[in-house]
C-alpha cells in the first residue's frame, strides 16, 4: 500500500523537531499540521495535544520526527530514533531533508520495528511513499464544493481530500501558539511566516454585536408593520409591499446577533448584506440624478399630458372599431353599444386624471424619495404606477374577456344542442340527449344570434387583450430586473474573483522534479469553482416571478377567453 | 519518455508523450496540431474582402471597423476557448487521476478524480454517422455503491487519437490500477 503524506509548504524550512498531525482513518494517509521544535518536554507535549484534542474534536497525535540538520548538529539520528519509544505509535515517520537537496527522504518504522524501506529494497522497487505539499493557509480557508453538512456522512465514506480539508480547517486553535511566543512549546506552522491581523477588522467585530441588536429591534417594528399591511388584500397586489416584506425577512437573517455557523449560512448573510448595500447605493445614485435640475417636476408635468394622449389614442381606436375596422363588417347595434360604453369609461378616466393633476407633482416628489430604500424599491414603485395608470386598459380587458367568454361558452353549448348532444356534468363527458321541439327552436335561434355577433365581440376582445399584453410585458420586464438584483450573489462572485482559493471545486496536482532515491513529491493546488457553478450554488432564493402557464396553456386560455395572469409570484406556502 | 507518430481520427498528425515519474505515477500528453497560419490568413482575408465589398456599396466606415473588431474578437475567443493545444492524463496510483486540457492561449482547465470514485479505465466504441470511433473513458462509481457505474468521463475529446495510441495509454494505466487494487 502506498502511504500518502500531506506536508505543509511553510514547514519546508523549519528546524528539526516533532511532526504533529492526524492519521486519516480508512485511507493510508496522514496530514502534518505543525512542527514542534527542540527543546521540549514530552510530558508537556502530550498535555498540550490532549487539550487541543478536546477543544477541536480532531485527534491530533505526534506523527514522527522531522530533521533538517544544520552545521554542528550531528548525532541527531540516534536521538530521533529514541523519540519513537517516548511517543508510542503504530507507525513512526522519519522525514529528513539535507540543505542543498530538494527532495526529502522518508522512512517509516512500523510497530514491530520493521522498516518499510527494507522490504522495498528486496524487490528492487523504490519507496512507496507520496509526499504531497500543500499551502496551509489556503487549505484552511477554503471550502470544498459541493458543500456537505458536518456529520452527514461517516468519516470512512467521506473522500480523502474532504477529510484533509476538514482536518486543517478544524485545527485552527493549533495555530495560535507560535515559535516566537514565550511558552513551553515552540511550534512552526503557517502563522510563523508572519502573523496576520488587522485592528480595523477586530474593532468592527467588537462593534458589530450592539449595532446588530439595535438594528434587529428597528427591523422588528418594520416587520410588524409589513405583516399588518399583508392582511389587506390590495397590498398583496402591489409589488412594492411584496418587495418590502421580502426585504424585511431578509434583514432579520442578516442582522441577527447570532454568528453564522456553517459556510452556507455565512455566504447567504454576506450575499444579502452586499446586495443590499449595492441596492441602496444605486438608489441614492438614482435620486441624485432625478432631483438634480428638478427632473422630477418635469417628469410630473409630462405625466398628465401623456395620460391624456393615451386616452385620446384609445378614443380614436374605439371610433375606428365602431366604423368598419380593416374592412370587416360589424354588427352595427352591438358595435355602437360597446363603443359608447367604453367611450364613457374613458371620459370618466380623463376627468379623474384632471382632478388629480394638481396633486401629482407633490405625490411624485415624495414617492421619488422612497428610492433611497434601494433601486429595487424604485422599480417596484414604477411598476405600481404603471399598473395604476393603465387601470382602465385592465378594466376594458376584463369586460371584453368576460363578454367573449360568455359568447364562446354559449356557442359551444348551443352547438351541442344543435347536434342533439349534451354535456354531462356528473360524468364530465358529452352524452346524447333528446330535446323537445321548442327547446330546439329557441336553442337554434340563440345559436344563430350568438354566431353572428361573434365577430364583433371577438374583435373587441382581441384589441383589448393585445393592449393588456403589452402592459403585462412591460411589468414583467421590471419584475425580472428586480428579481435579478435581489438574487444575484455579488459577494460570492467577488470572492471568486479576488480570493479564488476560498471556493474550491477540487484540487490540482503537479509533479515536482524528481531526485533518485527520494519518494514522489507532488504539489497540491486548489482548483477554484467555475463562475457558473458559483451563480447556481449561491443564488439567493427570491419570490421569483415565473410564467405560471406554458405557452400551450396560455394560448388555450386566450382562445377560450379566460382571464390571464401570466406572472405568478411564489408565496411562502407551497401551492 | 517516448514519442511516436500517431494520427487522430481525421487524419491529422498528433504526438503522444509518456513520462514515468515513479512506479505508480505516469503522465500522458497528447498534443494536437497547432493553429495553421494559412487558415487564419484565409479567413481574415475573406472577412475583410466581404466587409470592403459592403463598404463599397454603403459608404459607411462603421462596416470596416466592425469587421476588424469582429475578426479580433473571434480570434481571441477561438484561441482562448476553442483551440486545445495539448491534453494531459496524470495517473497516480492510490491517489487518483487528473485530466487537464491546455488551450492555445495558455489557459488550463483541470479535473481531478479520486481513486475511490474511479471504477475502471476502458476503451469504448461509438458509432458516429458512417464511422466507428474508439475513445478512452473513465468509469465513475459512487463509493457507497461500488457495483453501479454512475457516469462516464471520456478522455482526449479534442485530440481524438486513434486506437493504436489509445491502446498504449490503456495498457500503462491498467498496470498502475492493478497495483493499487
Amino acid at each position: 500500500m502506498v502511504l500518502k503524506l500531506f506536508f505543509p509548504q511553510c514547514c519546508n524550512t523549519a528546524d528539526s523537531g516533532l511532526l504533529v498531525g492526524r492519521w486519516i482513518p480508512g485511507h493510508n494517509s496522514a496530514v502534518v499540521l505543525a512542527v514542534i521544535h527542540y527543546p521540549f518536554i514530552p510530558g508537556q507535549v502530550k498535555k498540550y495535544l490532549s487539550e487541543l484534542q478536546s477543544q477541536t474534536q480532531v485527534d491530533l497525535t505526534v506523527l514522527g520526527s522531522w530533521s533538517m540538520p544544520k552545521e554542528g548538529q550531528e548525532g541527531m539520528d540516534s536521538f530521533l530514533k529514541d523519540l519513537s519509544t517516548i511517543f508510542p505509535q503504530e507507525c513512526w515517520l522519519q522525514l529528513s531533508r539535507e540543505i542543498g537537496k530538494r527532495g526529502f527522504t522518508c522512512q517509516v518504522v512500523q510497530n514491530n520495528g520493521r522498516l518499510l524501506q527494507d522490504r522495498e529494497q528486496k524487490n528492487g522497487e523504490g519507496d512507496k511513499i507520496i509526499l504531497i505539499h500543500y499551502d496551509q493557509r489556503k487549505v484552511m480557508l477554503s471550502q470544498l464544493h459541493p458543500v456537505q453538512d458536518v456529520g452527514q456522512k461517516s468519516d470512512v465514506e467521506a473522500s480523502e481530500l474532504r477529510l484533509v480539508f476538514q482536518t486543517v480547517a478544524q485545527s485552527q486553535p493549533l495555530f495560535f501558539l507560535d515559535k516566537y511566543d514565550d511558552g513551553p512549546l515552540k511550534l512552526s506552522h503557517w502563522q510563523s511566516e508572519g502573523r496576520e491581523a488587522s485592528i480595523i477588522a477586530e474593532l468592527l467585530k467588537q462593534a458589530s454585536v450592539p449595532v446588530c441588536i439595535f438594528l434587529t429591534w428597528l427591523l422588528s417594528l418594520w416587520y410588524w408593520f409589513c405583516m399588518v399591511l399583508k392582511m389587506l388584500f390590495i397590498s398583496s397586489k402591489l409589488s412594492t409591499c411584496v418587495q418590502s416584506v421580502y426585504r424585511a425577512v431578509h434583514f432579520r437573517t442578516v442582522f441577527s446577533p447570532k454568528k453564522a455557523g456553517t459556510h452556507v449560512e455565512f455566504m447567504r448573510k454576506a450575499n444579502i448584506f452586499v446586495s443590499f448595500l449595492v441596492d441602496i447605493a444605486l438608489g441614492l445614485l438614482l435620486i441624485s440624478w432625478l432631483y438634480r435640475e428638478n427632473r422630477i417636476s418635469k417628469l410630473a408635468d409630462t405625466l398628465v399630458p401623456v395620460a391624456d394622449r393615451v386616452a385620446k389614442e384609445l378614443q380614436e381606436l374605439l371610433e375606428w372599431l365602431m366604423g368598419a375596422p380593416a374592412g370587416l363588417k360589424m354588427n352595427r347595434a352591438l358595435d355602437q353599444v360597446l363603443g359608447r360604453f367604453f367611450l364613457y369609461h374613458i371620459h370618466l378616466w380623463i376627468s379623474y386624471i384632471h382632478l388629480m393633476s394638481p396633486f401629482i407633482e407633490r405625490i411624485l416628489w415624495y414617492v421619488g424619495l422612497s428610492a433611497c430604500l434601494g433601486l429595487t424599491f424604485a422599480l417596484s414603485v414604477l411598476s405600481d404606477i404603471v399598473a395604476l395608470l393603465t387601470f382602465h386598459i385592465y378594466c376594458f380587458y376584463v369586460y371584453g374577456a368576460r363578454l367573449y367568454c360568455l359568447t364562446i361558452y354559449g356557442l359551444s353549448s348551443l352547438w351541442r344542442l344543435f347536434r342533439g348532444k349534451k354535456w354531462n356534468v356528473l360524468r364530465q363527458r358529452v352524452d346524447s340527449c333528446s330535446y323537445d321541439l321548442d327547446q330546439l327552436f329557441i336553442g337554434t335561434l340563440l345559436f344563430t344570434i350568438l354566431l353572428f355577433l361573434l365577430p364583433t365581440t371577438a374583435l373587441y376582445y382581441l384589441v383589448f387583450t393585445l393592449l393588456r399584453l403589452v402592459v403585462v410585458l412591460f411589468q414583467g420586464v421590471i419584475h425580472l430586473s428586480v428579481d435579478f438584483i435581489n438574487s444575484f450573489p455579488l459577494f460570492a462572485i467577488g470572492l471568486r474573483i479576488c480570493r479564488p482559493y476560498r471556493l474550491a471545486e477540487g484540487v490540482k496536482f503537479n509533479v515536482l522534479c524528481q531526485e533518485p532515491g527520494t519518494p514522489l513529491h507532488l504539489m497540491m493546488e486548489i482548483n477554484p469553482l467555475k463562475c457558473s457553478s458559483v451563480l447556481q450554488c449561491y443564488r439567493t432564493p427570491t419570490y421569483s416571478c415565473y410564467p405560471k402557464d406554458s405557452w400551450a396553456a396560455l394560448c388555450k386560455k386566450l382562445f377560450v377567453g379566460e382571464l390571464i395572469y401570466p406572472w405568478k409570484q411564489k408565496t411562502d406556502k407551497t401551492d | 519518455m517516448a514519442e511516436e507518430e500517431f494520427t487522430d481520427i481525421n487524419g491529422n498528425s498528433i504526438s503522444l508523450d509518456c513520462q514515468t515519474h515513479s512506479d505508480f505515477c505516469r503522465e500522458f500528453t497528447v498534443t494536437s496540431p497547432k493553429l495553421s497560419l494559412r487558415k487564419v490568413m484565409v479567413y481574415t482575408c475573406f472577412v475583410w474582402l466581404f466587409a470592403y465589398a459592403v463598404f463599397f456599396f454603403t459608404e459607411n466606415t462603421a462596416v470596416l471597423s466592425s469587421a476588424i473588431i469582429l475578426t479580433l474578437a473571434g480570434m481571441m475567443i477561438h484561441i482562448h476557448f476553442v483551440k486545445v493545444d495539448h491534453e494531459t492524463l496524470l495517473i497516480i496510483g492510490s491517489l487518483g487521476v487528473q485530466l487537464s486540457s491546455s488551450y492555445a492561449s495558455g489557459r488550463e482547465s483541470t479535473i481531478f478524480i479520486e481513486m475511490n470514485k474511479l471504477k475502471d479505465i476502458v476503451i469504448n466504441e461509438a458509432v458516429y454517422m458512417h464511422s466507428i470511433i474508439y475513445y478512452l473513458c473513465i468509469l465513475i462509481k459512487d463509493p457507497a455503491d461500488p457495483e453501479t457505474v454512475t457516469s462516464v468521463v471520456p478522455l482526449f475529446q479534442s485530440s481524438n487519437p486513434r486506437l493504436n495510441c489509445l491502446v498504449q495509454v490503456y495498457r500503462s494505466c491498467q498496470e498502475i490500477l492493478a497495483q493499487s487494487r
